[in-house]
C-alpha cells in the first residue's frame, strides 16, 4: 500500500484535486462549526459561560496536536524502513503545521483556563505539560533538520528523532499523569459512548473534521511545493552541467 | 563479534575525561556553580532553600549533562575515530552505549556524589535521606546522559551543536525529572516513584543505544 503512494507523480496527480476538495470542505465545516459554536449552542455556565465556546477551536487543535505527531512519527518510520521519499516529504511538511496547531491548542487552552480555573498555566496539569513537550519535540525536529547539510542526512536524523520522541510521548504522558489534572475526564470517546450533550457534540465533531481536512490539505500543499522545489533543483543542476 | 572494540571505546572515553588537565573536574565545577547561583537569585530564606534544594540539583544535573555531552561524539567524528569504531565487528549501538556509560561514570556520577554537600548548603537535615537522594541523582543522571547522548550523536556533525542538543534532549528528560522530583517529595505517589525512576532509566538504557547507533552511522556518512 505504501509503495503505491510512494510515487511522487501519483501523489501530485492525486493531490491536485484532493487538496482543493479538502480546502473547500474544510472551509464549510469550520464555518458551520464556528457559527454553531459562537451563536447557536447555549452557553455552559459550569464551564465558564461564554468562554467555553473556545472549545470548538481548542478541542480540534488538541486532537490535531496528537494526531500530527503520530503522523510524523509513522511517516518517519515508513521512510526509515522503506526509504520512500514521499514519506519523508510528508514528515517534513507535517512538522511546522503540527507545531502551529499545538501552539494553537496551548494558547486557546490558556485563554479558556484563565476565567474558568483562574490561571493561565498550571504546572502540574498532565495534558498541558504533555502538549507543551510535544511542541518542543516539533521544534527540536525542525531545528535538527535545518542543521543538517544534505537532504538525505536531514531525513535520516529527523526520522531517528521522531521515532525516539514517539516512544517517549506515552512515557511523558504517564509521568505527568501522576500529578492530578484540572481537565475533565474524557467525554467524547468513552466505553459507554459520548457523555457530552448532543448539542455540543455535533458542532465539535464537525469542527474537528474541518480542522483535520484543513490540516491534510495544507500538508498536501507543502508536499507539492517540496516536490516541485526538488524537481526545479534537479533541472537547474542539469542545466548547470550542460547535459 | 568480540568485546574488544567495546572495551576500548569504554577505555578511550575514560581516558578522554582525564585528558587536558582538569577535564573531569569541569562538570563538577559547572554543577556546583549552577546550583550556587540559585540562592543568589531567589533569596536566602532557609525554608525556601530547603524546599527547592533537591529540585535545583535536578535542574543543575540536567544542565551539566547537556553542557558536557556536546563533545563526546563530535570529537570522534572530526578526527576519524568514529569511522574506525564503525568498521569493527561490534554493533554501533554497543560502542555508543559504552562511550556514554563511561562519560556518565566520569561526568555524571561525581555530581551525584557531590549532591549531599550541596543539599546541606541548601539547609537539608543530616540523615539517611541525603544518601537516598544521592542514589536517585545517580540513577536519574544515567537516564539524562543516555537521552542526551541521543542528541549528541544526532548533532555530532553539526557545528556548535550544543543548543541543538538541549532542544532535542530536554523533552526526553521530562519523565526522569518528574519521577526524580516525586521520589524526593512527600506526595501521595512518593513511595512508588523510586521504582518509576529506575524504570525510566532502564527504558533509556534499552532504547537510547539503538538511536545513538543509527545516528552515529549517519554522522560517519
Amino acid at each position: 500500500m505504501f509503495s503505491w503512494f510512494a510515487n511522487p507523480h501519483r501523489f501530485l496527480m492525486l493531490s491536485s484535486w484532493l487538496a482543493p476538495l479538502f480546502y473547500a470542505t474544510a472551509a464549510l465545516l469550520i464555518a458551520w462549526g464556528l457559527w454553531q459554536g459562537l451563536w447557536v449552542v447555549p452557553k455552559d455556565d459550569y464551564q465558564g459561560g461564554d468562554i467555553m465556546r473556545v472549545m470548538f477551536i481548542h478541542v480540534p487543535a488538541a486532537w490535531l496536536a496528537m494526531a500530527s505527531y503520530l503522523g510524523m512519527a509513522v511517516m518517519s518510520f515508513v521512510w526509515f524502513i522503506w526509504r520512500h521519499e514521499v514519506a519523508d516529504i510528508a514528515a517534513k511538511a507535517i512538522a511546522p503545521l503540527g507545531a502551529t496547531w499545538t501552539a494553537l491548542c496551548l494558547v486557546t487552552g490558556a485563554i479558556w483556563g484563565k476565567p474558568t480555573w483562574g490561571t493561565w498555566w498550571q504546572w502540574d496539569d498532565a495534558r498541558m505539560m504533555s502538549v507543551l513537550f510535544m511542541f518542543f519535540l516539533f521544534l527540536g525536529y525542525m531545528a535538527l533538520r535545518a542543521a543538517m547539510d544534505t537532504r538525505q542526512k536531514a531525513a535520516r536524523a529527523g526520522a531517528i528523532l521522531a521515532m525516539v520522541g514517539a516512544l517517549n510521548v506515552p512515557l511523558i504522558k504517564f509521568s505527568v499523569d501522576l500529578f492530578t489534572s484540572l481537565h475533565q475526564d474524557a467525554s467524547v470517546i468513552t466505553p459507554e459512548g459520548p457523555k457530552m450533550a448532543a448539542v455540543y457534540l455535533w458542532p465539535l465533531l464537525i469542527s474537528s473534521l474541518g480542522h483535520s481536512l484543513l490540516f491534510a490539505a495544507l500538508v498536501m500543499t507543502l508536499m507539492r511545493a517540496e516536490i516541485w522545489t526538488r524537481r526545479a533543483a534537479q533541472i537547474r543542476a542539469r542545466l548547470m552541467t550542460g547535459d | 563479534m568480540s568485546p574488544a572494540p567495546i572495551l576500548s571505546a569504554f577505555r578511550q572515553a575514560l581516558g578522554e575525561a582525564w585528558a587536558g588537565g582538569a577535564g573531569a573536574l569541569l562538570p563538577v565545577g559547572f554543577f556546583a556553580g549552577a546550583a550556587v547561583l540559585v540562592p543568589l537569585g531567589v533569596g536566602t530564606d532557609p525554608e525556601t532553600l530547603r524546599t527547592i534544594g533537591p529540585g535545583i540539583l535536578w535542574v543543575s544535573l540536567a544542565l551539566s549533562s547537556l553542557v558536557t555531552l556536546e563533545r563526546i561524539f563530535q570529537a570522534d567524528a572530526e578526527d576519524g575515530s568514529l569511522d574506525l569504531w564503525l568498521q569493527t565487528s561490534a554493533p554501533a549501538a554497543s560502542i555508543a552505549a559504552a562511550k556514554t556509560f563511561a562519560h556518565w561514570l566520569t561526568a555524571g556520577l561525581p555530581l551525584a556524589l557531590l549532591s549531599p554537600f550541596l543539599l546541606l548548603m541548601f539547609q537539608a537535615q543530616i540523615g539517611g535521606a541525603l544518601l537516598e537522594n544521592m542514589l536517585f541523582y545517580a540513577i536519574g543522571g544515567l537516564a539524562f546522559y543516555f537521552w542526551g547522548g541521543v542528541g549528541a550523536a544526532l548533532a555530532a556533525t553539526v557545528r556548535r551543536g550544543g543548543l541543538l542538543i538541549s532542544l532535542i534532549a530536554l523533552p526526553l528528560y521530562v519523565p526522569t525529572a518528574i519521577f526524580g522530583a516525586l521520589a524526593m517529595g512527600n506526595g501521595p505517589s512518593s513511595a512508588a516513584a523510586p521504582l518509576f525512576l529506575a524504570a525510566s532509566t532502564l527504558f533509556a538504557l534499552a532504547v537510547a543505544p539503538f538511536a545513538m547507533g543509527a545516528a552515529l552511522r549517519l554522522a560517519a556518512d
